[in-house]
């Protein structure tokens, strides 16, 4: 069984090159017939799905991976490394993609005709580049993987609505490419200073030249690069015409993995990189959970204001990631933790609602909230999906929003600051008032308006993923003490170096 | 001023790739220009490809390939020679590849955008989304629902 042995070996590497190849295969796979890509981007992201899965297992198991990438050894060759940190965001993205792989037949035949190939093709490089970039232990590589998801999520954005979705593609490349360029110089500071690439032998590094203005420079410059990268409140201005004008299905993949990522990158360089101490210490933390607190409180408001569901989605993508930094800006093992669960919860959260948001378009092309009424008898099932996402936005007992809220609000109670409760609070107040006006279109209609109306169901492909993610969403909100006792919480000593699973 | 002049003068690759690269930005920002805006980008990546090369550099030496290794001959001293450091190299080789893509990636909207619009101009761009699709203001998109009784 030599070959057998050849791919347990390499399962790391698997995890990047098993999307990178298909993609680069699915024009030819297209070309036999249009209808096979589909199936094709199915059966890859499956078979991501088991190697990350099967990865995650061994770390569990048996602690953190090493991949020597040709064998060179790590201050010189390229290491993988998977910990289970990156473990579980490699889960959430195999899982995310494999889910919008099944949804998206119906909606890219309708929304991009003619391109399918080109679509899928894409969609399988952004996993790709996602995949890398939570993957990889060298800072360089990460940047290479971090260009290939934002070149493709450009590619992506550009297939949406004629005119505006090549503009906000524009607008989202000039700034990526901003954030991507103060993260490459940050990466040459601190080549210059350590003269390693590898984030493990830097992490040694560093601590003895953390007075140096160099190294203050290369954080001031990663933490620039990664909040325009995840939209923190006043870098946001590219995201929300990207995710309303993109396709239905990359906007679930691009809301549900891109900004996460970006978040997992910007932990893994303040807790990895450099240390929590050094961070504490120069008051990064502090600002950034102050950005946070902010982003968290406007990204509602903004939210309130927006009639169109997609944009109306996109702030609250905005105040979202508020909450997840909030968690990791409070640096205390609840709030991390905290933040850490809301990665995977808005992750299932806000992917369903963006798919629910694309199969109403996709039978109704509506998107203006306004004109929704009588939808939960025309489409019942997507719109019970659309409810249970949306409480679980709220943060209602019982889904999993709720835990992610209850442990950043105690994480802020252990930190002292109270004021981050009253932010939280307040902000589960704010979704009330957005997710309410589409609940009330969505139900209380007048009788005579709605008693006309057909029951028209959306298709099956678009119904299973959905109502997978709703199940998850309430699952997790029931029983999440296995992955907050076995991977959160270890993982949150881990980060704040407390000792724990390594 | 001999001072500032020797401070800038000691290290004026780096004074350059700071110039350069708050050009580039500025560009990005501040030109109404679609295509000015890519130059910029280009400006603003190329500067720092040249922070990273002159990284490389140091004073008297040569390129990193084995003194005397050439030709069967006895290599002596090796360690004596002072090489460059070829990793920066390397890497900028593929930073200008990603930069390259984006540029490519950058003008292939470009074009498409200027079938669409007719323009490269950023606020004839916003004024034709505006004009073009009613429901771009907040407030048209209202009445029209209004107009049309709640359907």
């Amino acid at each position: 069984m030599a070959g057998f042995e050849i791919i347990t070996n390499n399962l790391p590497v698997f995890a990047v090159v098993v999307p990178l190849i298909a993609g680069f295969l699915t024009p030819i796979v297209g070309w036999i017939d249009r209808r096979l890509p589909w199936y094709w981007v199915m059966l890859a992201m499956f078979v991501v799905l088991l190697i990350t899965l099967s990865n995650l297992v061994t770390v569990i198991n048996s602690g953190t991976i090493h991949y020597k990438l040709g064998g060179w050894d790590p201050p010189f060759g390229i290491e993988y490394v998977i910990d289970l940190l990156n473990g579980f965001v490699c889960l959430i993205i195999a899982f995310i993609g494999f889910m919008v792989s099944i949804y998206s037949v119906e909606s890219v035949k309708k929304e991009v005709p003619g391109k399918t190939t080109q679509f899928y093709s894409v969609f399988l490089l952004l996993i790709t580049g996602l995949m890398g970039m939570t993957i990889t232990g060298d800072i360089f590589n990460f940047y290479v993987f971090l260009e290939i998801s934002s070149l493709t999520a450009y590619a992506l954005i550009a297939m949406g609505d004629r005119g505006d979705g090549v503009v906000a593609s524009f607008n989202y490349l000039i700034m990526g490419t901003v954030a991507a360029s103060f993260i490459l110089l940050g990466i040459g500071y601190l080549y210059a200073v350590t003269g390693t690439l590898n984030m493990a032998d830097m992490q040694n590094l560093l601590p003895s030249i953390y007075e140096s203005k160099v190294v203050l420079a290369a954080l001031a410059f990663f933490m620039a690069g990664f909040s325009i990268k995840v939209g923190l409140f006043p870098l946001h201005a590219w995201l929300p015409d990207a995710y309303t004008h993109a396709p239905s299905t990359a906007s679930a993949l691009i809301a549900g993995l891109m900004t996460k990522v970006g978040v997992y990158a910007m932990i893994r360089f303040m807790f990895c990189v450099f240390t929590p101490a050094f961070v504490i210490d120069v008051n990064m933390t502090e600002i950034l959970t102050w950005a946070a607190a902010l982003a968290i409180i406007v990204g509602s408001v903004l939210a309130i204001a927006q009639s169109d569901i997609k944009r109306m989605l996109a702030y609250s993508s905005i105040s979202q990631i508020g909450y997840i930094l909030l968690g990791f800006g409070l640096v205390n093992v609840i709030g991390i933790t905290g933040g850490l669960l809301h990665i995977m919860n808005h992750a299932l959260m806000k992917c369903a609602l963006f798919l629910v948001a694309g199969a109403v378009f996709y039978k109704t092309d509506i998107r203006n909230i306004y004109q929704f009424q009588g939808l939960g008898k025309k489409m019942p099932v997507t719109t019970t999906v659309f409810l249970i996402a949306a409480l679980s936005m709220i943060g209602v007992p019982g889904t999993v929003g709720f835990t992610s809220k209850w442990y950043l609000a105690l994480g802020s109670i252990v930190a002292d600051q109270w004021i981050f409760v009253a932010v939280i609070l307040v902000s589960s107040l704010l979704n009330i008032v957005y997710f309410w006006r589409i609940f009330d279109n969505i139900w209380f209609g007048h009788p005579h308006e709605i008693e006309n109306i057909k029951r028209d169901e959306a298709p099956l492909t678009m119904l299973i993923p959905m109502v997978i993610l709703a199940i998850l969403c309430v699952y997790f909100g029931f029983f999440s003490g296995y992955p907050i006792e076995h991977i959160f919480e270890p993982l949150a000593k881990t980060l704040l170096g407390l000792g724990g699973v390594p | 001023m001999t001072g500032i002049i020797d401070v800038v003068y000691a290290e004026y690759n780096y004074w350059i790739y700071v110039t350069l690269m708050m050009i580039g930005f500025y560009a990005m920002i501040a030109k109404k220009n679609l295509i000015k805006k890519v130059i910029g980008a280009n400006i603003f990546q190329t500067a720092i490809f040249l922070f990273y090369v002159s990284l490389a550099d140091i004073t008297g030496g040569t390129a990193p390939i084995l003194v005397g290794g050439h030709g069967g001959e006895h290599v002596e001293h090796a360690a004596d020679v002072i090489y460059t450091n070829p990793v920066p190299h390397c890497l900028i080789l593929t930073a200008i590849v990603v930069s390259v893509s984006t540029t490519a990636v950058a003008l292939a909207l470009i074009i498409r955008i200027y079938n669409e619009y007719g323009s490269l101009d950023e606020d004839v761009i916003l004024a034709a989304r505006k004009s073009l699709q009613p429901e771009f203001s907040e407030y048209a998109r209202q009445k029209e629902v209004i107009d049309d009784g709640g359907i």
